[in-house]
């Protein structure tokens, strides 16, 4: 257990250090909650149901977040650690191969915490953000969707053999699925063709479950999203250890 | 004093694609000995020294390290063997202190890396961030790493492959010191020059069997080749200096201007074209011998077509 507490130590100063993923992860939701925040402020209206723009866009902002690192960070950096041969240099050592890739998980889950945290806060004490839901079923749908997203990262880890392909795949994912999937522009806002397509991308599932149940909706009101996403998270970690390769 | 076995292999067989990587070889080291396996490009080394660190899966043969299967018992192994890898790498922004205290987590019982940071001279570099070493101080690193459990047996695989030849030479210091500290070590390289100066045994592979495994100069002596006297002459004595061929040793006299190369074979070949020179008179300067080397052995078991 020691060797797991150190590496999750050190892959948490190492994230920290690399510029680009330390941005997008911790920065970039805040920027945008700023920029928003100053252009609509957050007073309730019935275009959201009698919550402000803010209210809304945390939870948004939230499922931003979880794709950032479940398919930027963990597919870029297990590819990458996989090229290099750093996966080769720590599976030789006593450290079993779950250890390895839970510390990773681990860390990228901190760091995801940690970016919702700085939201929620910065949304509270500027905007005064408003929760009408139960904080149990946010947590557990957070880490539902965290986890449904780190599978998919990780099949993606799995599929794509350089840090480069990687990188390109996944932004060519990504970006698509941000602005469709109302994580970094409101649903309301789209035409309603794209809404619906937007129905296909995983994105959209999280989105709609943080957002409904921060305004106060029950769990059961998005079973389709939750049964979605858990079948992402048992597809995707199935999937993933029969394809995962470590050089 | 070096009896006991430490790595024991029977009919390794591994095969890529139909085409057998490592071919049915069998071989022993011994405990305290630096071991090397050289080979050309493609010969199957890596592919041997990666089965005997578990690392690989071989189809059939074979192997127990320190008493031990490194497939089935490899958690045990682990942590009394110390690995290089030939190709791999840390991350690009841990820092080599950090590499250290990491690694040194992974064991239940590990050395001071503090102490491993001044015996591999990285005291400059312990704040560098691991992509900004050189070469020599990369392959320093990962020395350190595989020496962090104070293992009894530590694989090198190409070590000083890619290093300039100061930094080749305080390589070879390190390696030895590792065996004098009471250490087996396991090498690969393609550098005949290495392997002769470092390796108390070495196995010649290619095409993926062991064609020869010996002391460097066991394979020298075995190997049969000419020795060489070469010398410079002064003035125009030709005909003195091609009476040399009647001597018993030598096999061959060339004159290139004014030097002169004698071929011959045995350890008394020097002798007797020195003396022969003194009692005819013959004025030379420069005379040094050319003694066959592991490459010849290697050239001459290997073949000399081009490989890729």
């Amino acid at each position: 257990m020691h060797g797991f507490w150190k590496l999750a130590w050190i892959e948490m100063k190492l994230f920290l250090r690399e510029p680009m993923a330390a941005f997008f992860t911790l920065v970039f939701p805040l920027m945008l909650l700023f920029l928003f925040g100053s252009i609509y402020g957050n007073e309730p209206t019935t275009f959201f149901g009698g919550f402000g723009s803010v209210d809304v866009s945390v939870p948004a902002y939230t499922a931003m977040i979880i794709a950032t690192t479940g398919l930027l960070s963990i597919t870029i950096q297990i590819a990458s650690y996989r090229e290099f041969g750093i996966l080769r240099r720590l599976r030789a050592t006593p450290l079993r191969p779950q250890v390895i890739l839970s510390a990773q998980v681990m860390v990228i889950f901190v760091m995801t915490v940690l970016s919702m945290a700085l939201l929620i806060i910065s949304g509270k004490f500027v905007y005064g953000l408003r929760f009408a839901g139960n904080p149990v079923n946010v947590l557990l749908a957070f880490i539902l969707s965290s986890f449904s997203f780190f599978a998919l990262g990780f099949v993606l880890a799995s599929l794509l053999p350089t840090a480069r392909t990687a990188t390109v795949v996944v932004m060519a994912l990504f970006f698509p699925m941000l602005f469709l999937s109302g994580a970094a522009i409101p649903l309301e806002v789209l035409p309603k063709n794209i809404r619906q397509y937007a129905q296909v991308l995983p994105l959209t599932h999280v989105v709609t479950l943080l957002r409904g149940l921060w305004v106060g909706d029950s769990l059961i009101a998005h079973v389709k999203e939750i049964i979605f996403l858990s079948a992402q998270l048992v597809i995707g970690v199935t999937v993933s250890t029969k394809i995962f390769r470590w050089e | 004093m070096q009896n006991k076995t430490v790595i024991k292999i029977e009919n390794l067989r591994k095969v890529y694609t139909s085409i057998a990587a490592v071919d049915d070889i069998s071989f022993e080291v011994n405990e305290g000995e630096i071991f090397g396996m050289v080979g050309p490009n493609g010969a199957g080394k890596t592919t041997t020294i990666e089965c005997i660190e578990g690392l690989r899966q071989p189809e059939s043969g074979n192997i127990k390290v320190l008493g031990l299967d490194p497939h089935k018992n490899e958690y045990a192994l682990r942590p009394r063997v110390g690995v290089q890898l030939q190709q791999s790498a840390l991350p690009h922004r841990i820092k080599v202190w950090e590499a250290l205290d990491l690694f040194a987590a992974f064991y239940s019982s590990s050395v001071n890396w503090q102490e491993l940071i001044n015996q591999l001279g990285l005291e400059e570099s312990r704040n560098l961030p691991f992509a900004r070493l050189s070469g020599g101080q990369k392959q320093r690193l990962f020395i350190a790493l595989a020496l962090i459990n104070d293992p009894e047996l530590v694989f090198l695989d190409e070590l000083t492959t890619g290093l300039d030849p100061q930094a080749r030479r305080t390589m070879w210091d390190m390696v030895i010191n590792i065996r004098d500290n009471g250490k087996t070590v396991f090498l690969t390289t393609h550098f005949m020059e290495e392997a002769e100066r470092l390796c108390d045994r070495v196995a010649i592979l290619d095409k993926g069997k062991i064609v020869a495994l010996d002391s460097p100069e066991n394979l020298i002596r075995n190997l049969g080749a000419e020795h060489r006297v070469v010398f410079t002459v002064q003035d125009n004595i030709e005909p003195n200096v091609a009476e040399l061929h009647r001597l018993a040793a030598v096999t061959l006299v060339e004159t290139i201007g004014e030097r002169v190369v004698v071929h011959g074979q045995g350890d008394r070949l020097v002798v007797e074209v020195v003396n022969f020179l003194s009692v005819n008179s013959i004025r030379f300067r420069d005379l040094r011998t050319e003694q066959p080397s592991l490459e010849d052995v290697f050239i001459a078991l290997t073949g000399r077509e081009m490989r890729n």
